[in-house]
């Protein structure tokens, strides 16, 4: 079957602009987008630029943007994209540079991954011997990561501020914090830089980076678990922190989350951020949108602040 | 086809008109519902971050309430689905952790045994009420509107703990904006996130999310937007001004609750949908629905 492949072209050094040139190509049983773009380079178009290298899912190099969502071309069937899609829509990871074609920069990602010290902290002269590896198990498989930048393509907070970590930097943040070799303080040393703007208070939780990661490193629950490490490292001030801690006082007091007082309980006492809010706050409360306060709390209200008020095991993790 | 309505935080609280619209639109599609009035929050993925079991056994104990009563939930808020639909799949597929939770629950003489299904209001139209049935309900189609589905992150990803739409290609939104007769708008913030998880401590960040996902389907032609999720629809309705800003543009898009929309179409007066409530004007819709009601008295089309 012959079929064409949209693929978005762009030389920055001789274009203003991208765009698409469709190469129409002989597919057979089994072929994945990086057998294709290979055939297409040797036979049709010798300057279509992509990377790869190991053309099995372990070098990390492949990951584009296939039919609209971050994929390793090596590992995505022609078939089933074809199938689910009925298009093969080819273009680079977003939010990046791009260098040409599908090759995009990523120095800014290795910069990032640098910004989160990959390296075990704290004073390794008084190591006599390290201590026996944990099970890896324990890192909730963020060392599984390849590095392929997919994740911090697809992240949507990342799409807005491009100063963002970003998922990839903060899962290899995570495996740090997790590995028990690190002392106590270069923990809290590490989390103190986390805690930043620019940081784990950054990501809204949209899943995109969970979705599609090709290798189930979930950065978002790697950061959430960084966000759980902070505040029980004492790391309570960021409006992140204090809406977490805020969210879950107020259903431990009324069983339901209390919206009227919910912005009051992130943005505290900062009269500055308190003025910004009250207006949109009036109007709320002029369309009926603001619950009462003073709402009595659901039935059996005791035992939902009996489960979130015990006392628990603690630790960072 | 009988459900316990869960009806979460926001549709008692400031979605008030998200479950007006709900009560005023399922007796008409054969839906029965009791409601769930003795269950909490479901955590909303926040509770979970500082507390993970704990968010865990709250979401337990609006299961054994369900099951108390021999029924299925029916959630009316796609973060409510996520949250819950991932923490049943744990629950499911855990049996020790199952059993640790249900010891947070024993005190009060709750006990879930993992045989509740949850399901969203969308996906029970689409998939049990049927298109049959609900274009029967239809009395006016929207056919002059162009809407535009806003799905929210929590109703489509993991897909593996969500399981009803690709997440790549959802389809159950547009295939309700046809069934009332309008046309849904294609563009790529259908799927995006509309920042309000951190809309109060990262406004900038959220408001730039929120705009540039209006303002593009604004671009695309759409004359109102539709969701499923009430906190997508806080995000979209109460902030879209300050989203305009952001993005330097002037959207004035009317946001509708996904019931909101169905009822219209089945010729439920505005006022009982709440659509008084919102922040964004939505005259321009009840007008587009007036004029087709106009029409189809004279016995035009
Ligand atoms: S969950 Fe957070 S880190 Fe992951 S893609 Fe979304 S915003 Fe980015
Ligand atoms: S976390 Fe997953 S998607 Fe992100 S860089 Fe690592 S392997 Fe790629
Ligand atoms: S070529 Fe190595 S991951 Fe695709």
């Amino acid at each position: 079957m012959r079929l064409p492949f949209i693929i978005t072209k762009y030389n920055p050094e001789l274009e203003h602009a991208a765009h698409q040139e469709t190469y129409r190509l002989a597919v057979s049983r089994g072929m994945t987008v990086l057998d294709a773009l290979i055939r297409i380079k040797n036979e049709l178009d010798g300057r279509v630029t992509f990377r790869y290298s190991c053309r099995s899912a372990i070098c990390g190099s492949c990951a584009m943007t296939i039919n609209g969502s971050e994929k390793l071309a090596c590992r995505t069937s022609i078939r089933k994209e074809w199938e689910r899609h009925g298009k093969i829509d080819i273009a680079p990871l977003r939010h990046l540079p791009i260098l040409k074609d599908l090759a995009v920069d990523m120095a800014g990602f290795w910069s990032k991954t640098r910004a989160v010290t990959p390296w075990l902290g704290g004073d390794s002269s008084s190591d006599h011997g390290l201590p026996v590896m944990p099970d890896a198990y324990q890192f909730h498989n963020v060392d599984a990561c390849i590095m392929c930048g997919a994740c911090v393509a697809a992240c949507t907070s990342h799409e807005a501020d491009q100063g963002f970590l970003g998922p990839a930097a903060l899962a290899k943040a995570y495996r740090f914090i997790a590995d028990p070799r690190e002392s106590r303080a270069a923990k809290t040393a590490r989390l103190a830089v986390l805690e930043r703007p620019t940081g784990i208070w950054d990501c809204t939780r949209c899943n995109f980076c969970v979705q599609v990661c090709p290798k189930d490193v979930q950065p978002m629950e790697a950061i959430i678990r960084l966000r759980r490490a902070a505040i029980e490292a004492g790391f309570t001030q960021t409006g992140g922190a204090r809406h977490v801690l805020g969210f879950k006082q107020l259903v431990a007091r009324f069983g339901r989350l209390n919206e009227a007082i919910m912005p009051l309980k992130v943005v505290g006492l900062h009269l500055t951020r308190l003025a910004q809010i009250m207006p949109l706050g009036i109007r709320m409360l002029l369309k009926g949108k603001v619950p009462n306060p003073l709402h009595p709390p659901i039935q059996g209200v005791e035992h939902v602040r009996r489960i979130l008020t015990r006392p628990t095991r603690g630790g960072p993790v | 086809m009988k459900y316990a309505l869960y009806p979460g935080c926001a549709a008692k609280g400031a979605t008030p008109e998200l479950f007006q619209s709900t009560m005023a639109i399922i007796g008409r599609l054969g839906i029965e519902v009791t409601e769930l009035t003795a269950s909490s929050c479901c955590g909303a993925g926040v509770v979970g971050e500082a507390d993970p079991e704990g968010a865990l056994a709250l979401s337990a104990r609006t299961f054994a309430q369900a099951e108390g009563l021999g029924l299925d939930i029916m959630t009316i808020c796609g973060t409510c689905q996520g949250v819950m639909g991932g923490a049943n799949r744990r629950l499911k597929s855990d049996p020790a952790l199952l059993a640790r939770v249900n010891r947070l629950l024993a005190p009060e003489g709750l006990v879930y045994s993992g045989m509740v299904q949850v399901k969203h209001l969308l996906w029970i139209v689409v998939r049990e009420v049927g298109m049959e049935r609900l274009k029967d309900e239809v009395q006016i189609t929207l056919g002059d509107l162009h809407i535009a589905p806003f799905y929210g992150c929590y109703i489509l990803r993991p897909s593996w703990d969500v399981g009803f739409d690709d997440p790549e290609h959802p389809t159950s939104m547009e295939t309700l904006i046809r069934a009332v007769g309008a046309e849904p708008v294609e563009y790529a913030g259908k799927v995006k996130c509309c920042g309000f998880p951190i809309i109060l401590e990262k406004e900038n960040i959220a408001l730039t999310m929120n705009g540039t996902n209006l303002k593009e389907a604004k671009d695309a032609g759409a004359d109102m937007m539709v969701t499923p999720c009430p906190l997508c629809h806080m995000s979209l309705d109460i902030y879209q001004e300050r989203a305009g800003r952001t993005v330097n543009a002037r959207l004035e898009l009317p946001v509708l609750h996904l019931p909101q929309m169905l009822g219209l179409a089945m010729g439920v007066p505005p006022e009982q949908l709440g659509m008084q409530r919102h922040l964004v004007s939505v005259e321009p819709v009840i007008e587009a629905v007036e004029a087709r009601k106009t029409m189809k008295k004279a016995g035009r089309p």
